[in-house]
């Protein structure tokens, strides 16, 4: 997928690898819009991006929203043009610390799915149709290893995460002929904010730092088109060239 | 004819009007026969708009109530029409005229939205050009969340976003959902493509129906803002070497695919705002036939209809869907103007 000239939309960009990913993008020539529900990060961010000579946009808004699907969908392609990569990046833990499954409350459950599985599917439903009529197109969707692990205490949030690559690998089946691509990427461990909440004792100095995580993704992006769709990769494994 | 009053949850089981100017007849179908009505090698072109949220209720300097729908942008400054008083739920033409506001006036939508009267038309006091107090993404945003869906008396209840957007729609360029496009799963698409249909896009930013005065009415549509992308000129010629047929979903798709063929009478890739009006007497150069709404004889829409088939055919069809039930207006039932093998 040729990121310089594309439309992007990553959310998630106020911190950790969603920051950094958009910064790399925009750095590559990509046109990125941003979307986190803090806006002052947010802010921040774009402005950081534009300092180094990036397009970047930002739009305030909670991805678990349904109003905020459209908006969001005609916003960025008012800003960027028809949107060609898609970034789910945003996604909650649900509370910290993190809770057995007994001791989970059922509306933390849907808290997460909502965020982290429903409100992807809703902005993919928005965007995906405009790809698949355009015939290109890609999908990335930020895993991780509770998806494939069962982690005590990550019920919540790996349940999510596994539904997730699994609605990639459907999504792929479907509109494998449109020329729409799909990718979900496990980050590895990375020293963020959402790592710290969930494991504070954490030694941080054995974490991947963002930036290079991000570094590896863009070039999994930029060499898209020969990875299988619906595959799902490891950051921290993949030798591709950037 | 009846309005369909609601956006609508099962579109393949919408009523399908197929009239066929060769052979001067009409038959009912359903939307969901639509490949067996088209043919390997057609390429049935759709808008690929999105619709924007583009009535704004706001307040006058003067603490009057308006709305202010949006017509289109140019160079960062929205024609608009204003209406007074009231909402959707007023027929337009009952509606109270707008106060008259001078070039200079100022509007405001809430606390993170304003905007102020450049330019009034000659045409009408209500048409308008105006200039938002903010650009870029905080507009966007502050547009989402102050604007509605444009929408009329007929329909019951307000509309959300999503019910007048298509399953392709990206920029938001439209003012009013290309609706002819709105029945169209991707089911159905790709129903087609198995079939041989080839599917391509133009966009074109697809204006408002009805403005409250008369006048400026019977100037529609006004200009229109669209765009023909290369990728669309290839697959026209694909489809004219496979003796394809090339057909419009809807009146917008029409005036994009004419107006790109306009200056040199063949089709290019064009981006650009279109003045061109189409109706009995003009010969379509690119386009065969149309998937369409059922349209009221005294539209701009039925009179482009023209262009394809007689007008007394058009008017005993139209004539056939009222007695048989046809719905019409956005959420209405489709009409396939094309002719037959």
């Amino acid at each position: 997928m040729e990121i310089r000239g594309a439309g992007v939309l990553v959310t998630g960009g106020s911190q950790g690898l969603g920051a950094a990913l958009a910064q790399e993008l925009a750095g590559r020539g990509a046109r990125v819009v941003l979307v986190a529900r803090h806006a002052a990060a947010l802010h921040e961010v774009v402005a950081g991006i534009r300092a180094r000579g990036g397009e970047a946009h930002a739009l305030p808004a909670d991805v678990g929203d349904k109003e905020a699907v459209y908006p969001l969908a005609g916003a960025a392609a008012a800003l960027v043009g028809p949107v060609d990569i898609l970034v789910h990046n945003a996604s909650t833990l649900g509370p910290t610390p993190l809770p057995l499954l007994l001791d989970t409350a059922c509306e933390d459950l849907e808290r997460v799915l909502a965020v982290n599985l429903v409100g992807p599917f809703r902005l993919t439903k928005a965007l995906a149709g405009s790809m698949a009529l355009r015939g290109r197109g890609l999908v990335v969707s930020v895993s991780s290893d509770a998806a494939v692990s069962a982690y005590p205490g990550w019920g919540a949030y790996g349940v999510s995460k596994a539904a997730l690559d699994h609605l990639g690998r459907i999504w792929a089946e479907e509109l494998k002929d449109a020329g729409v691509r799909f990718l979900a990427v496990d980050p590895g461990e990375m020293d963020t904010a959402m790592h710290a909440d969930a494991m504070p004792e954490a030694d941080r100095a054995a974490l991947a730092e963002p930036d290079e995580v991000a570094v590896r993704i863009a070039a999994m992006i930029a060499s898209s088109a020969a990875i299988p769709n619906g595959a799902r990769l490891e950051a921290a494994r993949w030798k591709g060239a950037a | 004819m009846k309005a369909a009053t609601a956006p609508r949850a099962r579109p393949l089981e919408e009523r399908l009007l197929r009239i066929d100017p060769r052979r001067g007849g009409f038959e009912d179908h359903r939307l969901v026969e639509l490949p067996e009505l088209l043919r390997r090698g057609d390429l049935l072109v759709v808008n690929d708009a999105a619709t924007l949220p583009a009535s704004i209720h706001g307040v006058t300097a003067a603490g009057a109530p308006i709305e202010v729908r949006l017509l289109g942008r140019r160079e960062g400054v929205w024609t608009a029409v204003l209406f007074g008083a009231g909402d959707w739920r007023l027929r337009t033409e009952d509606r109270p005229a707008p106060p008259v506001l001078p070039a200079g006036d100022g509007i405001r939508f809430g606390e993170d939205l304003g905007a102020t009267v450049r330019t009034v038309s000659t045409l009408s006091p209500r048409l308008v050009e105006l200039a938002f107090d903010r650009d870029g993404a905080a507009f966007w945003q502050a547009l989402y969340r102050h604007g509605r869906p444009i929408q009329y008396s007929y329909l019951q209840a307000p509309l959300a976003l999503w019910d007048v957007q298509t399953s392709f729609g990206a920029r938001p360029w439209a003012v009013e959902p290309p609706s002819a496009g709105r029945p169209l799963t991707w089911g159905l698409l790709e129903a087609l493509r198995r079939h041989g249909v080839g599917l391509a896009r133009v966009t074109h930013a697809a204006g408002i129906s009805s403005t409250g005065d008369a006048e400026l009415d019977a100037r529609l549509p006004l200009d229109e803002r669209f765009e023909v992308p290369a990728e669309t000129v290839a697959a026209v010629g694909r489809a004219r070497e496979a003796r394809g047929r090339v057909v419009a979903v809807g009146t917008t798709v029409v005036r994009a695919l004419e107006s790109a063929a306009a200056p040199t009478a063949t089709l290019k890739p064009a981006s650009g705002v279109t003045r061109l009006r189409l109706g009995p007497g003009y010969t379509p150069r690119v386009v065969d036939g149309l998937l369409t709404g059922l349209h009221e004889p005294d539209t701009s829409h039925f009179a482009l209809l023209g262009a394809f088939a007689p007008m007394p055919l058009l008017r005993a069809a139209h004539g056939h869907a009222e007695d048989q039930g046809y719905l019409c207006h956005e959420f209405g039932d489709s009409c396939l103007l094309l002719a037959g093998p």
